[in-house]
């Protein structure tokens, strides 16, 4: 019985600090998006909300907690209720396997440096691979429910997409799988220690990861669910106050997932770019492990902006477009890739 | 045989049909922006000066001996949207008359100038000032000492109307 409080209190801590971690990261990116967009536009974007604009996040939110919550009267209520938390919840799920860091030892007790109940679990590509698919359920039970037309064609774009796009993202990430030969997370990112990032051995996968997490994101070139200029807000159009909100945290909460994410497979995840005993850090010390998570932020926050810069410099691709990308070029390179890096494993290892 | 490439795609290099080189391309263009003066102006701490040739708030001219107004009614009478009442009142002076009462409906002003235009004295001109938000409806019915301006502030609003009124 003891152990067992023992594990839902650490649990529960890890769960708060990941809880507020995101909301925090979502909440900084909101600002760097409006931020950035002004910059590239010739603008300076919000600098009135407190010092430099910082709280405009916060009075955002604020604003649409107290906005009138309406749901249109043909529509599905309670699945209409249901999707913005589908997709709110699986943003902060996806966060369960993702290590923040290597282990820290306390009183000689290996602590992983993740929420991940099962410590240093050995499935985390698939998980993430699973949820981020469900995910996709929220956005399109969004369209459907709301029983209008530009919701619904948000909606089934959304699948569509799904389908087209995910194929090449495993194929991408198989390569990867196949370098490491491990599907845990933590096996990864250590197996690209001292420089041996992955986006160098893989980068035609890394390429084809990244294209198909912009369409994970519904992130400019691919936001065909919401596609503003020509579905109105296409699943979100009839959804108002924290709904609403809800399904912006979530966008913003994925594009830090799956910056996460592009980090830890391809980015070299927490490993420091110096070797830890050149800093004399002890291996499983609270300072090596605050080394790691300091550096692993860096990398998800520099490659989330490089993410919002994309957005402000791409147009959005047309339907048949993201289809064509998606099954006629995304899923032969990477197949080419898989070839490639098993003729390149037989040659060198 | 007609070979000619009508479609866009068939225009395209290989390079450009590769996308990526376009992408970067793209990239480089927005990152250059960052480095370009900005175009926002920080309103409330600075303002844009308009020049001799906005029109702004209708305001009545104040000369170092009173107003100008003579109560012709000539402006009233011009005024579209019916924004403006004017009633006379006599003095013992060698000009005569002056509004007694002068009000300018700010709700209902357009901004055309025509009252400027009618004004055979010059002493309702279009003033610079852009800036009068009330609380109140009733706030935004202007007197006649609301109106009055002396003629200093508004030299460049003259010069103007000198050099281009009645051509």
């Amino acid at each position: 019985m003891d152990s067992f409080l023992y594990i839902l209190a650490l649990a529960g801590i890890k769960l708060g600090i990941v809880f507020t971690l995101v909301l925090l990261a979502a909440a900084a990116l909101v600002y760097l998006e409006r931020r950035i967009a002004g910059i590239i536009q010739d603008r300076l974007g919000p600098n009135r909300t407190g010092p430099f604009g910082l709280l405009q996040p916060f009075a955002d939110v604020t604003k649409l907690l107290m906005k009138e919550d309406i749901v249109p009267e043909a529509a599905n209520k309670k699945i209409h209720g249901i999707a913005p938390i589908i997709t709110l919840g699986v943003a902060f799920v996806v966060y369960a396997v993702i290590p923040f860091g290597d282990y820290i030892l306390i009183n000689g007790e290996k602590i992983y440096m993740g929420l991940a109940t099962a410590p240093d679990i050995n499935i985390g590509i698939l998980f993430i691979l699973a949820m981020t698919s469900v995910g996709i359920y929220g956005i399109t039970l969004a369209g459907w429910s709301s029983n209008n037309k530009y919701s619904l064609i948000g909606g089934l774009r959304s699948a569509a997409q799904m389908v087209s796009y995910e194929i090449a993202m495993g194929l991408a990430l198989v390569g990867v799988v196949m370098l490491t030969g491990s599907f845990g997370l933590s096996d990864i990112v250590r197996h690209q220690d001292g420089w041996l990032w992955n986006i160098f051995t893989q980068p035609l996968g890394f390429i084809i990861f990244l294209t198909a997490s912009f369409a994970e994101m519904n992130r400019t070139p691919f936001d065909l669910p919401e596609a503003d200029a020509e579905l109105v807000g296409g699943y979100n159009t009839e959804y108002s106050g924290m709904k609403f909100g809800m399904f912006f945290l979530a966008e913003y909460a994925n594009m830090a997932t799956s910056s996460a994410i592009i980090a830890l497979v391809y980015l070299g995840g927490w490993t420091l770019p110096v070797p830890a005993e050149t800093l004399g850090l002890e291996d499983g010390s609270v300072l090596l492990g605050l080394a790691q998570f300091v550096t692993f932020i860096v990398k998800i926050f520099a490659m989330t902006i490089f993410i919002i810069w994309v957005r402000w410099s791409i147009p959005r691709f047309r339907y048949d477009q993201l289809m064509h990308l998606g099954w006629k070029i995304l899923l032969p390179l990477g197949l080419i890739n898989l070839v490639l890096t098993a003729v390149g494993i037989k040659i060198f290892a | 045989m007609n070979n000619r490439k009508n479609t866009e795609v068939e225009r395209m290099s290989l390079a450009e049909k590769a996308y990526l080189p376009e992408i970067a391309r793209g990239l480089g263009l927005t990152l250059r922006r960052l480095f370009r003066p900005k175009m926002t102006r920080q309103y409330p701490e600075e303002r844009w000066q308009p020049l001799g040739s906005y029109r702004g708030r209708p305001v009545l001219v104040k000369d170092s001996d009173g107003e100008r107004c003579v109560a012709c009614g000539l402006c009233a009478r011009v005024c579209p949207a019916l924004a403006i009442e004017v009633q006379a009142g006599e003095t013992d002076k060698t000009k005569e008359r002056y509004p007694a009462k002068f009000e300018i409906n700010m709700l209902r002003c357009i901004y055309c100038g025509f009252c400027e235009e009618a004004c055979p004295e010059e002493a309702i001109v279009m003033s610079p000032n852009y800036v009068f938000t009330t609380r109140s409806r009733n706030k935004a019915i202007l007197d006649k000492e609301a109106l009055l301006t002396p003629a200093e502030e508004l030299k460049e609003r003259l010069e103007f109307l000198k050099q281009f009124k009645n051509q």
